[in-house]
């Protein structure tokens, strides 16, 4: 094929394969630890199925395989179609994607065997972390080089996004992963107590902030536009939205350190920001929502567009519910419950993963030179399925959540506790049931678009769009 | 400067930055570039030429 004149999208293909591939086997492995939760047994007495060794491989799972995968593919496809040049090299393009794999590999392996840094969402050990920390500094020659060679006169907003994503997890991870190793498997943190876990919740949040969200509105940002047939609602909204956000979220990080030993300074100047964090958010919103205005009829017919849409709505809730939980007050009732667990998920499958699903759902006939999906209504099944199962996962989980915290507080007169943590325990198990049914709805949803696109790729040619040649 | 002051006059900085940014923005002499910028998803076509063939190729045999 020729190389000159069209548009890398082999490894656009390669990703947007994967990133459906992998997003079954994260979400499988959340409906199993979901299951654990109510029927204990299920990790059968093995150690390597145990729930603590799961869920790290869980979460690994579906930010880092899928979600990391989703941002490859649309970052690679956006970069090209708004530069309107190739990717500068083929090469590294196709190191990042072999090498985002072993990594994953790696991670499946390492973390059912008990090999952990124990830090939450950067349990990989260092020789791991080298590899993380290759690949994404390749991932960043790839972008920027291709942005560099540009051949239209604007940086479009969706790339600023992605660039700020790419710039600021590659300075997270090489500042929270710094660890002394003792053997292969084994490091420790070179920073210690209280200041650990302070830089551990920079990068915790950071990568709330700047993985699962500035990449995801690069996604919104390009997506929704092209999907609505209109460009964006204001493009000037959305330069002031991402200097704001940009430079907010970078301090919210300690309002997961509240009520601990961090400085009490620190503990509300991480709420203040948190708070402030609700304007640029929905301002954010509200432009992609925007962007439909006066083509708001395109929602009844287009599927794809309904998993974009609603992707920001629930954006919208996930930002308003995060900046109220930060509250000193709030969090009090809220910390270490299951609310916190919904919050995640509204964000992490009703944000994160509906819009990936949208975009790749966009994408898939383009890159195989098909005119559609192979079954619209497929997609609208599989709307339905996913968002009905990411209410039942949020709602189950705000009421076990608010009980937890009124029965973990709740005190006799004589000061003494009203409940044991196994009373409050044994009174999960309904809203347990009711989020094993919405997560795996939301898995099936899944395998619904596995097979949807392996009916449409069936068959086809690869195709690669010709870069205009007048610019 | 001692570290109260450094702060009030960094806070005051970025305050005056961010509306600076506002007013960049939003000014009446950036509107065409900004909508330039806004149109480029829509800057270059979605079928690769030999793909848009095959599609109207597959289309005539089913007519």
């Amino acid at each position: 094929m020729d190389t000159q004149t069209t548009y890398n999208y082999k490894v656009v293909r390669q990703f947007a394969v994967m990133t459906v591939v992998w997003g079954i086997v994260g979400m499988l492995v959340g409906v199993i630890i979901a299951a654990q939760l109510v029927w204990p047994q299920l990790n059968f007495d093995l150690p390597w199925l145990t729930y603590s060794r799961l869920r790290p491989l869980h979460t690994n799972a579906v930010i880092f395989a899928f979600g990391g995968s989703a941002l490859f593919t649309t970052s690679y496809y956006v970069v090209q179609r708004t530069c309107q040049v190739r990717l500068i090299s083929d090469k590294l393009a196709a190191f990042t994607f072999w090498g985002w794999t072993l990594i994953i590999l790696l991670a499946a392996i390492t973390l059912p065997l008990g090999i952990t840094t124990s830090k939450e969402y950067a349990e990989l050990e260092w020789p791991i972390d080298i590899l993380i920390a290759v690949v994404w500094v390749t991932y960043a020659i790839v972008f920027f080089g291709t942005v560099l060679k540009r051949k239209t006169p604007h940086i479009y907003v969706a790339n600023w996004f992605f660039g700020a994503f790419i710039i600021t997890v590659a300075i997270l991870h090489i500042v929270n992963s710094a660890a002394l190793p003792i053997s292969m498997t084994k490091s420790y943190s070179v920073y210690a107590g209280t200041i650990d876990a302070m830089v551990q919740w920079w990068y915790g949040h950071n990568a709330v902030g700047f993985f699962l969200t500035a990449g995801f509105l690069g996604i919104m940002y390009y997506f929704v536009p092209k999907q609505a047939g209109r460009p964006v609602f204001s493009y000037r909204l959305s330069v002031v939205h991402f200097w704001s956000l940009i430079s907010i979220y970078m301090w919210a990080g300690p309002h997961h350190l509240h009520y601990t030993a961090l400085p009490d300074w620190t503990q509300s100047l991480g709420m203040a920001f948190s708070i402030l964090l609700l304007a640029p958010s929905w301002g954010g919103m509200i432009n992609g929502i925007m962007t439909l205005s006066g083509a708001w009829h395109k929602l009844r017919t287009d599927p794809i567009l309904k998993f974009l849409i609603v992707s920001l709505s629930f954006y919208g809730m996930s930002t308003f519910e995060g900046p109220m939980m930060s509250i000193k007050t709030v969090n009090a009732l809220s910390h270490y419950t299951d609310w916190t667990i919904g919050h995640v998920h509204s964000g992490a499958l009703g944000w994160v993963a509906m819009v990936s699903i949208g975009a790749i759902y966009a994408l898939i006939p383009h890159l195989f030179g098909r005119k559609q999906m192979y079954s619209i209504k497929l997609i609208d099944t599989h709307f339905w399925i996913s968002t009905i199962g990411v209410v039942l996962y949020i709602v189950s989980m705000w009421i076990a959540g608010v009980m937890q915290g009124l029965m973990w507080r709740a005190v006799n007169a004589d000061g003494t506790l009203t409940y044991s943590f196994v009373e409050s325990l044994e009174r999960m198990y309904p809203y347990y049931i009711v989020r094993l049914l919405g997560g795996a709805m939301f898995f099936v949803g899944m395998l619904i678009m596995a097979y949807n696109m392996w009916k449409t790729i069936a068959g086809s040619e690869p195709a690669d769009d010709a870069i205009p040649q007048t610019a | 400067m001692n570290i109260i002051n450094f702060h009030s006059v960094y806070t005051l900085l970025m305050l005056i930055v961010f509306v600076g940014i506002c007013f960049w923005a939003w000014s009446s002499k950036r509107k065409k570039f900004f909508s330039d910028a806004a149109n480029l998803p829509f800057a270059d076509d979605d079928i690769a030429a030999h793909s848009a063939q095959k599609l109207q190729e597959e289309e005539n045999k089913h007519e």
